[in-house]
This record gives structure tokens, sequence and C-alpha cells, in this order.
């Protein structure tokens, strides 16, 4: 037998099972439990043939489902009184199902109300924690992040052109000193804003080598809210802290 | 004091409070009795609605706030130049199951969501959506937790009992009318042990 597998972000066994049973459209009253424990199985199998570590919650279901399995498995009494009716093996875990159901809905529900700084303002915001980027649906830029970032940039620099200057070379460590004072007066900065104007090739450079450069430092994070979304600058240390760093001039080794 | 002026006031003080402000405390300020406080609260709030300003007047854990309505969060996005924060479906089925089943305990939190659910309840912690009411007094006395006054705020709720009604199971498995989730044996054939014969 061969199921087709897609990994997805399930929160847990209950969730997992609440999709293959709808995937399947299985009567959730009326669980079929072999069928069910098979899939279950294949998708484990599935993760640990992706080396995912698979959390012992979902191993721990694996057994469950098997457990009730054999329970079913075993002849039952074949007297006709219903009186004396056992509860079936399944009942338990269908009621944890509609349970769990009934909270995802509840979750739903809660997120598409008006939300205090998301929807609806105050005169003033709630705790900037909750704009903090770790549960806020931030994730950290990858480097394949930044260099598409860094290369769309570069894309609408101006073709090069040639003829003798003495152009006055902007230097990592002014830009540095730049990015810093636009974040004393911002939360957060956008990527794109590093760049106003039509920024030539080498103002491009500089300002991402100063980028970089405060990211070594651990003065600023980046984070961006999707997926090849918009990349965000965020000091990474109260601002003023970071302010009053002196900067050394060359000190990073740039010409 | 005639009313009218009495109505400026109250909306004076609900205009310079960064929080909600309790009725209770405006009428401990302006030295009328709570009721009338509350009256003249419902009646700008009827009144800001009504006119269809750009703020209204909100009633939420337990006080009274202005706040922009839903439908212009765009603009106010525009010119805070914000994005909007989001939370993870962890946090959110988290707090669902803290909301309505409050007091609860980690362990029937995880239960629940079939999870170690310790991360999440210590990052509602710390974020002051969730704090801890006590514990149980069960052995191990657990902790047990309860949803704060920030967690009204945030969701606009006046208190608990202004949460969505949670649905029944009958409505989420249609086929079922009764909603009946004690299941009777004999309802069902063993159909997948092949065991029928």
């Amino acid at each position: 037998m061969s199921y087709e597998i897609r990994i997805e972000n399930f929160e847990g066994p209950l969730d997992l099972l609440l999709h293959l049973i709808k995937k399947n459209e299985m009567d959730i009253y009326n669980i079929p439990i072999a069928d069910i424990t098979a899939q279950y199985l294949a998708y484990i199998d599935a993760m640990k043939n992706l080396n995912l570590d698979v959390a012992g919650e979902f191993l721990l279901m694996a057994a469950t489902l098997l457990h009730i399995k054999s329970r079913l498995l075993l002849p039952q009494a074949q007297e006709d009184e219903p009186e004396e009716e056992e509860e079936d093996p399944r009942a338990e875990l269908v009621r944890r199902l509609l349970e769990y159901q009934r909270y995802k809905d509840a979750a739903v529900s809660l997120d598409s109300m008006p939300l205090l700084g998301r929807e609806v303002y105050a005169r003033r915001f709630p705790s900037p924690d909750l704009a903090e980027p770790e549960e806020s649906g931030f994730e950290a830029v990858g480097l394949y992040d930044l260099v598409e970032a860094f290369r769309s940039i570069l894309r609408e620099a101006p073709p090069e052109s040639f003829h003798e200057i003495d152009a006055d070379q902007l230097s990592v460590t002014d830009r540095v000193s730049g990015i810093l004072t636009l974040l004393e007066s911002r939360e957060s900065l956008s990527f794109r804003e590093l760049f106003t104007g039509r920024p030539d090739r080498s103002e491009v450079v500089v300002t991402f080598l100063a980028m970089l450069e405060l990211v070594r430092l651990k003065l600023v994070r980046l984070m961006q809210n999707s997926r090849f979304g918009a990349i965000w600058l965020y000091p990474a240390v109260p601002v003023e802290e970071a302010a009053s760093l002196q900067v050394e001039e060359d000190s990073f080794g740039y010409v | 004091m005639d009313t009218s002026e009495l109505k400026a006031i109250v909306e004076s003080l609900v205009f310079v409070s960064d929080t909600p402000l309790r009725p209770e405390r405006i009428a401990e300020v302006i030295e009328v009795e709570r009721g009338r406080v509350v009256q003249i609260l419902r009646e700008l709030e009827t009144e800001y609605r009504q006119a269809r300003r750009g703020f209204v007047l909100d009633e939420v854990a337990g006080g009274f706030q202005f706040r922009t309505r839903a439908e212009h969060v765009d603009w106010v996005r525009r010119l805070n130049k914000s994005r909007p924060f989001r939370f993870s479906r962890a946090a959110l089925e988290t707090l669902a199951i803290i909301a309505y089943r409050q007091p609860i305990t980690r362990a029937e939190i995880e239960y629940l969501r079939g999870v170690d659910s310790g991360g999440v309840v210590k990052t509602l912690l710390d974020r002051h959506l969730v704090r801890i009411l006590g514990k149980k007094d069960i052995a191990g006395r657990p902790m047990i937790y309860g949803t704060t006054r920030e967690f009204l705020e945030l969701f606009g709720l006046r208190d608990l009992t202004a949460l969505p009604t949670l649905k029944e199971f009958s409505e989420i498995i249609p086929e079922v009318p009764d909603g009946e989730v004690g299941l009777a044996s004999g309802e069902y054939p063993l159909a997948e042990s092949g065991d029928e014969a």
C-alpha cells in the first residue's frame, strides 16, 4: 500500500489525525481504525525518512492507535444485550478529536477578531512585546533571501558609466552610522529604505556591507514576515546604546 | 453640573487615559455616582457610533477606550509604517483553550492539544496574555492558568462572557444531528477488521 504523503505543519498528532479523517472523508464517529492507523504510520515513516525528529507525542499516538486496533480485533461478546455494552475502544479518541477541533475553530475565530494594534488602534499601543518578532510570524532572514534582496537592488542601479571622477567614496563606517541614525527614530527599517533614490553600484555594495557588519556586531537583527517577503531591520540592542558605540574609522578593514 | 458638561468631562477623561478607563474610576474622580457615569458612557458610545467618526468608544476589559474602526486599518498601518503581528497556531490554540477552559492546568492543556505546551504557555505568560491563577489542590499542586486583562484589551472583549460561543460538536460534524459523542458500540460494524462472518 502506498500513500501520498505531504509534509505539512501539523500542530500535533490530533491535528494530523483530523487532517487524515478529513482528507479521506471518513466518518469521525466511525473511524476505520485499520485504515487510519496505516496512514498515520506511513506519515510517521515519511517524517523519519526525511530525518525529521518525530516528536514523542506522535509515537505515543501511534501506540494508542495500534492499541485501539488490537482491541477492535478481539472478538466481541456476541450476546444481544445492549445494556451490557462496553464502550467502543475508539470513543475516547473521538472525544479528544472533537474537543481539539472545537479549540482549533475557536483559535481561528479569535484570530479573526479585530485586535488592538493589528486592526484597531487606541492612542497608545499595547505592550510592544506583541510586535516582537519571535512569535509574531517573523522569520529570521536566510542567506539566500539576503542575496536575492541585494541582487534586486543592484538590478535597479543604473549601468556603470566610465568617466574620471574623484568621487567622495562612501565608506562602510559612514553607512554603519547612517543606518544606526535611521534606526534611532524608528522601530524598524525596511531593507529597501536603506537605498533612497537611485543608488549606484558602489553605494549598494557599501550599504549592504554595512548592514552585514551591523548584523555581525549583533546591533541589528534581520527579519521578514513571510518567505520572500520584505526584509526588515530591527535594532538588537536599545538604540541609544548602539548609537553610543564608537565606530572606529576603518575598523572593518574596508577601504 | 448639567449633563452636557458632565458628558464632556467624562469624554475628556477617557480621552487622556491610556488604558480602558473604568466607570468606577471616573465616578471617583468627578464625584458622581457610578450609574450616572455608565449612562453617560453609553450615550457617548452611541453618539460616536452613529456619527461615524474615525474612532469609536469601545467597552473593553471592564473599561472604556477610544479606538479606531477596524475598516480603517490599512490607512493607520500606512501612517505607522507598521506590519500586522501574527500569532502562531500553537499560541492561538493554547490561548483559546486557556480562555475557554480557565482555570486550567498545563497537563489539561496538553491533553487537549496532544502536544507538549510548556514553551507556548511560557510565551503567553511573557506576553501577559495569560497568568498564573494559583495552584490546583490535587497531587503535585500544579499551577492553574487563566487569561489576563491585557488579553481582553487585545481582543477587544468586555469580559470573558463576550468570547465567541464555542461551536457545538454537532456543528462541526453535521451528519450527526444530536451531537452525541458517546458511542454506542452497536452502531457500527467492525468493518476494517473483516471479522464480520
